[in-house]
Formats: C-alpha cells, structure tokens, sequence
C-alpha cells in the first residue's frame, strides 16, 4: 500500500472510530428509544464510510459499493420495523422511556 | 485532503449535535446533516451510486420516518423536561474521555491492515458486481425488504374490537 493511501486510511480510520464511539454510547446511556435508534444509525454510518474508505484504497470501488447499498437496505427496513415497535411500545406505556417497559405480556 | 478533513470534523460536529441536543427532532434533523456530509465524503471517494443511496434513503427516507414517529408520540411537559435535562448532563460528561482513551489505546495497538484482495480489474462496474458477482446479495436484500414490509404491517395492524 502506498503512504498516499495509508494516510487516507488512517485519518479516515480515526473519525470512523470517533463516531463509532459517539453512536455506542448515545445507545449504551440513553432512556429513550428514539435516540437509540439514533445512536444504532450513527455507528452504521461509521462502518458504512469504513467499508467506502476501504474499497476506494483497494481499488475495489465497484465491490464496496455493492456492499454498501446492501448496507443502506438492510438499515432502512431495521429502522422501518424499529420505529414501528417504538410506536406500539408508546401506545402501551404512553412514553419513550425504555425505563418504563417491564412488562414481556403481550 | 484537506476538504475531506473539514467535511471529517463537520460530520463529527454533527453527530455529536445529533447525540448531545435535547430535542428530538433537531436530532432526526441532525442525522439527516450527518447523512448529508457522508453523502459528500462518498462522493469524493467515487462511490457515487452509493452516495445516492445514501442521500436518497438515509438523508430523505429514514429522516421522515423518525419526524413521523416523533409527531405520533405525545411531548414532555416542562417539569419532565427540565429533569430530563440535568439527569442527561450527568451522562454525557464521560463522552469526551472515553474517545480520548479509545484514541490512545487504539494508537498504541500498531494496527497493520491488510485490505489488498484479488483482481479489482474484474470489479470496475457496480451494475456488473451487483448482479453478476454479489446476486446473493440481491436475494437477501430482497428477502429483507419483504421481512420489513411485513413486520410493519404486522405491528400497525389494528386491534380487533368485539
């Protein structure tokens, strides 16, 4: 690997780890379920730039981009049926907060 | 270089703001900026059909999604809120060091990658990779869009009355 492209990837590599680190921690310390869906998507945008990073150092553009729109649907229908469950959770307890589910009925 | 450097730090700024904002909805649209930097970045990797996804999907479709799920639940009242306010100070404060030691402790791993895979000849044009070299992942798409399609309508269904 050439050190044009090793520099790309290690400062690409950094903010990746960075927001891969705020996404797990808004998922680890909130309450509410909306913002950890939030935090889920942040830490898939990060891997998402990963594997963009990565084909473009490689030269396997075509490879990585297939693997990222396949990325894009998979998260698309986690967020889909994740705001769904959210909507049926808040109309049971009538709030967000991942605190008040304790019941597994239903 | 540099113009990746500065949309890096405006897509870190913004994920922050989107993790550390109080209100919701300034965080979907906090997530679509996100998304939006990415979709630069994606660009100037000449990753373009993705960076399309990207804008089209995450930027525009899952934006929506999270306002009209915000829209559907009821807002905090204002003790609510001020109470919200100071418990998530409280847990925002160890952000900035465990990025700190994540930093540190991934610096001092000396982390060699090797990315180098056969052939990327081969690989040129997405449409071709897609449908001829990656097909099965056509298929698992597709077997997910209809996963999808069928855990919402089996969670919005209506509650039959008697």
């Amino acid at each position: 690997m050439n050190p044009a492209n090793m520099q790309l990837l290690w400062v690409f590599g950094m903010f990746v780890v960075v927001l891969s680190v705020i996404g797990i921690y808004c998922v680890l310390v909130t309450y509410n379920l909306i913002r950890a869906l939030i935090g889920l998507e942040i830490i898939i945008k990060a891997v998402t730039l990963m594997i963009v990073v990565a084909g473009h150092i490689t030269g396997h553009e075509a490879l990585a981009q297939s693997l990222v729109i396949t990325l894009i649907v998979i998260e698309a229908v986690m967020i889909t049926v994740g705001v769904g469950i959210v909507v049926g959770i808040t109309r049971h307890t009538g709030s967000l907060d991942l605190r008040k589910i304790s019941n597994l009925k239903g | 270089m540099l113009i990746d450097l500065v949309i890096l730090f405006a897509l870190t700024l913004s994920s922050l703001w989107t993790v550390m904002t109080r209100s919701l909805l300034r965080s979907a649209i906090g997530l679509a900026l996100t998304s939006a930097l990415l979709t630069i970045l994606m660009f100037r990797l000449n990753s373009t059909l993705a960076a399309v996804f990207e804008l089209s999907v995450c930027a525009g479709l899952i934006s929506v999604l999270f306002v009209s799920t915000i829209s559907l639940t009821h807002p905090l009242t204002r003790e609510e809120i001020i109470k919200h306010m100071r418990e998530r100070r409280a847990r925002f404060w160890a952000l900035p060091f465990i990025i700190i030691i994540a930093g540190i402790v991934l610096s001092l791993l000396h982390i060699k990658p090797q990315l180098l895979l056969p052939s990327p000849e081969m690989e040129k044009d997405v449409r071709n990779v897609m449908w001829n070299l990656r097909d099965i992942d056509l298929l698992g798409q597709i077997i997910i869009l209809l996963t999808g399609a069928f855990g919402v309508l089996i969670l919005f269904k209506e509650r039959i009355k008697k």
